[in-house]
């Protein structure tokens, strides 16, 4: 890896979304109108909303980026960008990365935007600091956007690329605990939730909603979603092939 | 001469065809070198391979003296595919300063290219929004930063206006002039005239490696496109 290559390739990614208008709106508002939607809902503030809406400001990023990502990525194979990069002193890892600090960065913005509506605008009430709220979501961000690059490797057309959302992304959705709590799930269920990462994520925001301070769980939870990102970031990079057929 | 190229035996596979069937040839350094065979005769086979990102079933490609896709080619080998291979929805400009950050350049290198290729005027569009001409330039621009010293580029003139197409020859003689080696495909014969020296390939074979003078000498004609013709004809004699 090469830091003047990887900040090269973060800017790039950054340039390419700064002129997709669209694409930077829809990303800021949708998390918040979803929000609001859930606020209308619940109609009002509440303890349902607030147990939703936590762990919903962690799901938001997740997903949106998990989807981006795997169609950018896709974009850099079937235009033949990626196989040109490969021929430059660009690394692999150095394009990986740069997508996961570009779309974290998109990400942060997102979440602080989705978080300050949840909390001055929706009422929400936590016990922790939205701050770690926010942290939360980027760290999620990053793992969806990690895990979009390494799906991205086996979708050939965009049509196999959004097919990954329903098979990566809504089963975590379904076993992270915000349906049925993982202590209520059958021993094997509940064996596959506890390998899921977003499972951890969701954790860590439960924790922040409970606590006044940032707890050691919580902590341990974040590692471990930053971990799965890493791991899921560098299976990526072995996916990426100089040589092809 | 020394030689920047040299490829021997090449034999590559691409599902279960056949497309390259044992090719040797060496190309000196400093030249400008033409690829011409007719589309589908395996010239974007034999630039992949020659760049290092095609698997290859059997033979050796080395480039400036190491394998053919080694690590250190990364920094000195230029390569335009055929398709423009740059991001549409970057302008030309934020293109070649990315590509020039890759090598370590700075922007002063990366407005240069663009100015070489004839795109001064439309440096701050988007790609997407280019002509098909204006497109393959911008790519091109993005593989001369920095005058590597190979540069292998796949169809780069094709849809280019003729006295554009006569400005970019002149550059490539010109980076030639100052050490760069070139290879060249087209499908186009009256671009075969402007090359050092001509590889001619049809249907994955070599039937012709020589100078245009030699290449009309041998064939016994001045028209280059009527020589191609005379040595498949003659390739198709000896068969028979």
């Amino acid at each position: 890896m090469s830091g003047r290559i990887l900040f090269a390739t973060t800017g790039r990614i950054l340039r390419q979304l700064r002129h997709d208008r669209r694409t930077v709106g829809l990303l800021i508002v949708v998390p918040a109108l979803l929000l609001g939607l859930l606020y209308s809902m619940y109609h009002s503030a509440g303890p349902t909303f607030d147990r939703i809406a936590l762990v919903m400001l962690g799901v938001f990023p997740f997903v949106i980026m998990f989807l981006v990502t795997s169609i950018a990525m896709l974009r850099e194979r079937t235009t033949g960008t990626l196989e040109r990069l490969l021929t430059t002193p660009l690394g692999k890892l150095d394009l990986l990365f740069g997508y996961g600090i570009a779309f974290g960065l998109a990400a942060a913005v997102q979440a602080s935007v989705a978080t300050g509506v949840a909390y001055w605008l929706l009422g929400l009430d936590t016990v922790g600091n939205a701050g770690l709220v926010v942290l939360v979501a980027v760290v999620n961000a990053v793992l969806g956007v990690a895990l979009g690059l390494f799906c991205s490797a086996f979708a050939r057309t965009e049509f196999q690329a959004v097919q990954f959302l329903p098979v990566v992304v809504i089963p975590q959705l379904l076993l992270c605990g915000l349906f049925v709590p993982r202590g209520q799930m059958s021993g094997w269920l509940q064996a596959v939730a506890d390998v899921l990462p977003l499972s951890y994520a969701v954790e860590a925001l439960v924790q922040i909603g409970a606590h006044a301070d940032a707890t050691t769980t919580m902590w341990r939870d974040l590692t471990v979603v930053a971990g799965a990102a890493i791991v899921a970031l560098v299976l990526a990079a072995a996916t990426l092939r100089r040589r092809t057929p | 001469m020394e030689n920047a190229i040299e490829v021997r035996d090449l034999v590559v596979e691409r599902g279960r065809r056949r497309v390259l069937h044992g090719i040797s040839c060496a190309i000196p350094a400093g030249t400008v070198t033409g690829l011409l065979g007719p589309s589908g005769s395996g010239k974007t086979t034999l630039i992949r391979a020659i760049v290092g990102v095609q698997i290859v079933k059997s033979g050796t490609v080395t480039v400036l003296g190491e394998p053919a896709g080694s690590a250190a080619l990364r920094r000195t080998v230029g390569y335009v595919t055929q398709a423009p291979s740059i991001y549409a929805d970057l302008s030309v400009r934020e293109n070649t300063r990315y590509f020039a950050a890759l090598y370590g350049l700075g922007a002063t290198a990366a407005d240069q290219a663009i100015v070489d290729v004839g795109l001064a005027d439309a440096a701050g569009q988007l790609v997407g929004n280019l002509s098909g001409g204006q497109r393959s330039r911008a790519s091109l621009a993005c593989a001369m930063i920095g005058t590597p010293r190979l540069l292998l580029l796949d169809e780069p003139t094709v849809g280019q206006d003729p006295v554009l197409r006569e400005d970019l020859w002149g550059q490539f003689h010109a980076l030639a002039a100052r050490g760069t080696t070139l290879l060249v495909s087209s499908h186009v014969m009256d671009e075969a005239g402007r090359c050092d020296r001509l590889l001619l390939i049809r249907e994955g074979l070599l039937i012709g490696d020589d100078t245009p003078a030699g290449i009309r000498a041998a064939a016994g004609t001045q028209d280059l496109d009527q020589a191609f013709l005379r040595l498949i004809r003659g390739r198709e004699e000896v068969h028979q």
